[in-house]
């Protein structure tokens, strides 16, 4: 082997061992800050302002953010502001007094005076008209969640970028929601 | 984060403590901000023994699957490396990377990988507060280790971003060697910006500008669609452009590759010279023997040589410089800075506008002040970032300028380090050691 040749192995041996020292030094600062947990994204339906964002700029089509009911918040108003439009014609299920555009909101009589509304999640495409309509005029029961059966994990959610109130968070995939009713703000 | 403890019991004392509380707070006061959760109308009491449904609460997939992608991806990348240095089989590198192709990209969507994996990386040793995942970690550094021992084997079979681009090579050209090194400096300068862009917390824009994930999830907005196509267009002519001139993490494995402690070789014993792999490589990674007499170092190309790597330092000075400097339209894309120049720029905006940021912000708690401490204290990370960010490219420019002047005298066909992928496609044309072949081992010798 020629003098420049066992030279050049020379180097290169020293760069290879620097480069994986650098490597190995990176990797031991950043398991400082790693878990073993997953991570996965959810809205704070606390710091959700209903912008409508979460129907138009999720990576999905429908989103995979849907509309969920606390039903434990609920009032079961037969006057549910999530429900109908403000300014409904009458209190039936036509589609022209529902708020929702897509009809995915399903009102049960249960007793007088008590409905019961429940989201069909494979209508919804979580545009938060509900949710305003619930938050303004009834108890919040009604909000938005990332579902998790739909969602792709997005290394950074397409909806985080956009929302204007930083409602969307990562969580814990041990702890996937932040239902209302059960889950109160820090 | 908030904590949930959910149990059945917790949750109905809760409710019926916030009941009464609410119940007690009605009787004084009305009904205020709509922002804040309350519980206008009680819960009724029902007669009919009717019973509170549950929330419904799709899971995730399951815990651990992850452990199950980063096995996947150890195996192919383990696999591979068998295939290229020992085996030398293109065919099973090939479907090898066609499974690759199905799980990394089709099944698991192409999220996470380790291209995006360096914005994670970086954002949680420079942002605040950010807390990586392991397996992100370990998807980012594992292929790194991997090319440190053997070269680009991730390339070659692992990145379903590769694979899907590596499948439409149908008639690449070749590129003029002044063409192919200019492009090549942008996954470099991609890199910086990525790192910087995701340090500040600002945004991920490698994810953002991913042009093959729409076709992954087979949805994709309008825009990004006919980017990630048009990228496989190109790519039937420009082997995996993508790759070549755009891949950040990709500019860090040229460089692991580069400094590989072993590589897949064209040929497996003596080169014999044969030309026969001349034109056997899409991405044109096989460097050429060369005329010595033409290609020997001038004494214009020292002092040119000379001149350049004096000039390093300054033109690492000057960008430090030049990137900070600009640092105000660099930050501009982080939603902060973006409100903060609105607002102070024209006030009036805050009550007239109907943007949803601004009504968003009126409607928030915070001031326009704390907007503002926000928004520079962002500025000043990407003045500080931009030094570093500058001094990179500064360097950049100066090393591929050496680069230009310096010649290295080859006296076979090689493949180049950095650029090659260890596809394996010119192996299979190399004569050497194939039984059936004229240039058979016993008479090797006399080429040689
Ligand atoms: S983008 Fe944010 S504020 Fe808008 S609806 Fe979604 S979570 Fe709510
Ligand atoms: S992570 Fe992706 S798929 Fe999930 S909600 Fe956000 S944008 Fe949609
Ligand atoms: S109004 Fe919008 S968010 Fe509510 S149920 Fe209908 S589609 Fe879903
Ligand atoms: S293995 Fe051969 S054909 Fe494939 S990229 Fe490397 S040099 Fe080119």
């Amino acid at each position: 082997m020629s003098k420049i040749q066992s030279r050049r192995k020379f180097i290169r041996s020293i760069t290879r061992y620097s480069l994986g020292f650098s490597l190995a030094a990176l990797t031991g600062f950043s398991l400082g800050k790693a878990t073993k947990s997953e991570w996965v994204w959810q809205i704070d339906p606390f710091k959700c302002t209903s912008c409508g964002r979460c129907a138009t700029d999720c990576v999905l089509n429908p989103s995979a953010v849907k509309c969920v009911h606390a039903y434990d918040l609920c009032g079961y108003c037969d006057l549910c502001g999530g429900y109908l439009e403000p300014g409904h014609i009458s209190r039936d299920t036509a589609a022209e007094n529902q708020l929702c555009p897509t009809a995915a909101i399903e009102r049960r009589f249960i007793e007088a005076p008590y409905y019961e509304y429940k989201i069909k999640e494979d209508l919804c495409i979580g545009c938060a008209k509900c949710v305003e309509g619930c938050t303004a005029f009834g108890n919040g029961s009604l909000h938005l969640q990332v579902r998790h059966n739909l969602c792709t994990n997005c290394n950074e959610c397409a909806i985080a970028r956009v929302c204007p109130s930083d409602a969307v968070i990562r969580v814990k995939a041990e702890v996937p929601y932040l239902i209302k009713g059960g889950f109160t703000p820090e | 984060m908030p904590e949930i403890i959910k149990t059945a019991g917790d949750s109905i004392r809760k409710n019926i403590f916030l009941l009464t509380g609410i119940l007690l707070l009605l009787l004084f006061i009305v009904p205020g901000s709509a922002s804040a959760q309350q519980q206008r109308f009680p819960m009724p009491e029902f007669q009919t023994g009717y019973e509170l449904p549950d929330t419904d609460r799709p899971e995730p997939r399951a815990p651990g699957m992850e452990i199950f992608d980063l096995a996947v991806l150890v195996l192919v990348l383990a696999f591979t490396t068998w295939l290229v240095l020992k085996r030398r089989s293109r065919k099973l590198v090939f479907w090898t990377s066609v499974f690759a192709l199905l799980y990394f990209g089709f099944y698991r969507n192409g999220c996470i990988c380790p291209i995006g994996g360096v914005q994670n990386v970086s954002l949680a040793l420079f942002g605040d507060g950010y807390i990586l995942s392991l397996t992100v970690l370990a998807f980012f550094v594992i292929p790194l280790f991997v090319t440190l021992f053997a070269g680009r084997i991730f390339c070659a079979s692992a990145c379903p971003l590769g694979v899907i681009q590596d499948l439409v090579i149908i008639k690449p050209v070749k590129l003029p060697q002044w063409l192919q090194r200019t492009l090549g400096l942008i996954p470099f300068i991609f890199l910086g910006f990525a790192v910087l862009y995701a340090a500040t917390g600002t945004t991920f824009i490698i994810c953002r500008y991913d042009p093959f994930v729409g076709i992954f999830r087979m949805g994709a907005s309008f825009s990004m669609a006919i980017l990630g196509v048009s990228f496989l267009a190109a790519g039937i002519f420009v082997a995996r452009p993508y790759c070549r001139f755009l891949c950040p993490y990709g500019a860090i494995l040229r460089v692991f590759s580069i400094f590989s402690s072993r590589h897949m070789s064209i040929t497996p014993e003596e080169c014999i010279n044969c030309k026969l792999c001349e034109d056997s490589c899409p991405f044109d990674a096989i460097d050429y023997p060369n005329d010595e007499k033409k290609n020997r170092a001038t004494k214009a190309d020292y002092r040119r040589f000379v001149f350049y790597s004096a000039a390093i330092p300054v033109l690492i000075i000057a960008g430090a410089l030049a990137v900070s400097g600009s640092y105000k339209l660099l930050s501009k894309v982080h939603p902060d800075v973006y409100l903060a120049n609105l607002l102070v720029e024209d006030p009036g905006m805050m009550y007239e506008s109907d943007m949803t940021e601004i009504e968003t912000f009126m409607a928030s708690d915070r001031t326009l002040e704390m907007l503002v401490a926000d928004a520079t204290e962002v500025q000043s990370r990407f003045r500080r970032g931009g030094y570093y960010l500058g001094g990179f490219l500064g360097l950049l420019i100066g090393l591929s300028l050496t680069q230009q002047v310096t010649f290295r005298k080859r006296t076979i066909y090689e493949v180049n380090r950095g650029s090659c992928y260890s596809c394996g496609r010119c192996m299979e044309y190399c004569p050497v050691g194939k039984p059936d072949h004229p240039y058979h081992k016993e008479d090797n010798n006399n080429h040689s």
